[in-house]
């Protein structure tokens, strides 16, 4: 990042004159057709640099899944762009899309059902090798590198040779990040990595992840249902409801300030260890569960479960609202008619 | 069936221990489990996957996979050990003393019954009432646990639920009868947040309003910080810390419930590493002689292989299991 920079009211203005390595604006993404149409994702702004991370959050529905297919290439958007380095990767074709692909990866939530029992740790980490043969083309340096890896997310030479079922979660889900790690990716789609795994094993990888970081330089777009984690791991959050990205910012502002009554319900609902905190904060309860998606309310998406909703939420689009960061970083944007203006206001 | 006084514990689980078949020979479970809940108060069963909570949360209710067997110990309520008791007179408490609430609602309903006919059931069973009594037991049920439309919706199966509406129907079966102790088996796990929240609230005002005991069964520290009052920690099938979830929380005397508080990182500052315990628990079949967390424990040294530490008193009303809690508490 650098250190001045222009304020602009887009969300997540450019920090500088090189592209970002992930810029995504206005995409859409519907499923079926007519009466059976579903808006997974309407109109989505995201953007990453190099080595950092972004926090996805937001409830089941939210289009976060669909939001990192279309990241990983596998989903094409109906509208909007996706650029990598200024580059679209859905305009890419063969060699070029093959080359793209081998620069994001993904970590999935459940370490049991995304190894193949039948392969050893070391098959496992080198089969991204069969596709791409060109990132370590020499059989003994594939060797040294897999060993490089099992040590880079802490596990031993002598577990290349053991099968899935020889490993516990935590472990399983360290293969499935040195699986991710072969090919030298720019950015690793992590969804809801830990979410499967007991708390005290939890860190433990959330440990590697972040040191990966710092060594690598890898970025992360980080999903998970759970705050505590979002605001441990990423630099900035971006928050998805029914299909749109109803705040963004940098993590501190959106956690200590948020702006969209959806966030501040979200975290006051989660529950915290420290209960001279959770004493302070006055729990706000959310009316009803999210509407169906085949069926988005008018206006503003949130106004029916709102508690702070009016006659105009149902009738107009929300503005997007923009307050330049605390610290230096991203605006703090939200999509609100009457957004929180600060802590005390819900508080 | 003889009166408990207030004071007297609802339900009062002792020495518990489970045994389990498994491809590669019996395993114990549970291994002396002991705690006890009164009317009003909750009592978290707090630990990781596998650890044994769920088993024995099914072990006090009776409904263990036959795969599992209770091999020592008493579960009493109202006075009575039901271990003891024959089939038939343990179905008669499954209700009226003693309920339980399942993680995934789902599986727990019957697909193929309209809800309303699910939810009336106990009062046929244990009540004698009639079709139409039941109904519409089932319907104020229904309408206590804040089902919108309630009468329509009796006629409803449980796939045309959301998840939520789902866990209020199973707890509203649960609570039918208005049972001595409600057990909630990580009741909240599969939901999203703001409605985990809702469900919570509406366990607590339950609980008020009928003056339950309740065993909470949860993995996550943040929901036995917020909704009870006392916590059992468990690891590797045996109790290994209990007391108030304040004094607990606050001054953990054992080594396991301090990394499992450590590990939250919910004050942990960015880009510093996290406390982690390392390693991860041991397999049913593998756990050592002596201490069952020495493999991953800080304070460990040769007592903690040769010797099990038992629960002892390390204040007023709690417990640890750790021959070095003395060394937590110096911190």
């Amino acid at each position: 990042m650098t250190e001045s920079r222009t304020t602009t009211a887009a969300p997540g203005a450019p920090a500088g004159e090189n592209p970002p390595l992930l810029e995504v604006s206005g995409v859409t993404k519907s499923f079926g057709g007519g009466r059976r149409r579903l808006t997974a994702l309407d109109g989505v702004d995201v953007r990453l640099g190099r080595g950092e991370t972004l926090g996805l959050v937001g409830e089941s529905g939210c289009g976060k899944s669909t939001l990192a297919r279309v990241l990983l290439g596998l989903e094409r958007p109906d509208a909007g762009t996706v650029r990598y380095d200024g580059v679209d990767p859905f305009a890419l074709r063969g060699k070029e899309l093959l080359n793209w692909r081998r620069r994001v990866q993904m970590v999935f939530q459940d370490p049991f059902a995304s190894l193949n029992a039948r392969m050893s740790a070391a098959d496992l980490i080198s089969e991204p090798w069969r596709t791409h043969p060109d990132v370590v083309p020499d059989a003994k340096a594939r060797e040294k590198r897999i060993r490089e890896l099992l040590s880079l997310v802490g596990l031993r030479d002598g577990d290349a040779h053991r099968y899935p079922n020889e490993f516990s979660g935590g472990q399983r889900q360290r293969i499935g990040i040195a699986r991710a790690l072969a090919l030298d990716p720019d950015l690793i789609v992590c969804d809801e990595p830990v979410s499967a795994l007991d708390l005290s094993v939890q860190a433990q990888v959330l440990n590697v992840l972040s040191e990966l970081q710092s060594r690598l330089g890898v970025a992360y777009v980080f999903i998970s249902h759970d705050l505590s984690v979002v605001r441990y791991i990423a630099d900035r959050v971006t928050v998805m409801y029914l299909g749109k990205v109803i705040e963004h910012g940098e993590t501190e502002d959106v956690f200590d300030r948020p702006q969209h009554p959806y966030t501040a319900a979200l975290m006051s609902a989660a529950p915290v260890l420290d209960a001279s905190r959770a004493a302070h904060d006055q729990e706000i309860q959310l009316k009803g569960e999210i509407p169906s998606p085949f069926d988005i309310p008018s206006g503003c998406r949130f106004r029916t479960r709102c508690w702070r909703a009016q006659d105009t939420c149902a009738t107009e689009a929300p503005p997007l609202v923009v307050r330049p960061s605390e610290g230096a970083g991203d605006d703090h944007t939200a999509l609100c008619h009457f957004p929180l203006e600060a802590r005390s206001a819900w508080a | 069936m003889t009166t408990t006084s207030a004071t007297d514990p609802a339900l009062d689980v002792e020495g518990l221990c489970v045994d389990l078949s498994t491809a590669s020979g019996t395993v114990r479970a549970v291994d002396g489990v002991s705690f006890s809940v009164r009317r009003g108060r909750t009592l978290a069963l707090l630990g990781e996957s596998g650890c044994g909570k769920s088993m024995t949360a099914l072990s006090v209710v009776g409904l263990l996979d036959p795969a599992a067997e209770v091999t020592g110990g008493a579960v009493r309520v109202r006075g009575e050990d039901t271990l003891r008791l024959s089939a038939a007179e343990r179905r008669k408490l499954a209700g009226p003393v003693l309920s339980i609430v399942f993680q995934d609602a789902l599986t727990a309903l019957n697909p193929v019954q309209p809800v309303g006919r699910q939810i009336g059931e106990p009062f046929r069973i244990h009540r004698g009432l009639s079709r139409r009594e039941a109904r519409e037991k089932a319907i104020e049920l229904m309408t206590r646990v804040g089902i919108p439309e309630p009468r329509q919706r009796a006629k409803s199966y449980p796939h045309q639920f959301s998840g939520g509406m789902r866990q209020r129907l199973l707890i509203a079966m649960a609570v039918a009868l208005d049972p001595d102790v409600l057990i909630a088996d990580e009741p909240t796990t599969a939901l999203d947040v703001t409605v985990q929240a809702q469900i919570m609230r509406l366990l607590r005002d339950l609980q008020d309003e009928r003056d339950m005991a309740v065993v909470l069964i949860t993995h996550d520290l943040a929901v036995v910080a917020q909704r009870a009052d006392d916590v059992a920690v468990m690891y590797a099938g045996t109790v290994v810390e209990q007391g108030t979830v304040r004094e607990v929380f606050s001054a953990p005397r054992h080594p396991y419930t301090r990394g499992l508080l450590d590990s939250v990182p919910e004050d942990a500052e960015r880009g510093q590493p996290l406390p982690a315990v390392p390693g991860s628990p041991p397999e049913l079949s593998a756990v050592p002689s002596g201490c069952v967390f020495q493999a991953r424990c800080p304070l460990v040294r040769e007592r903690c292989v040769s010797e099990r530490p038992v629960l002892r008193a390390t204040g007023d009303a709690r417990s640890a299991a750790c021959h070095f809690s003395e060394e937590l508490a110096r911190d």
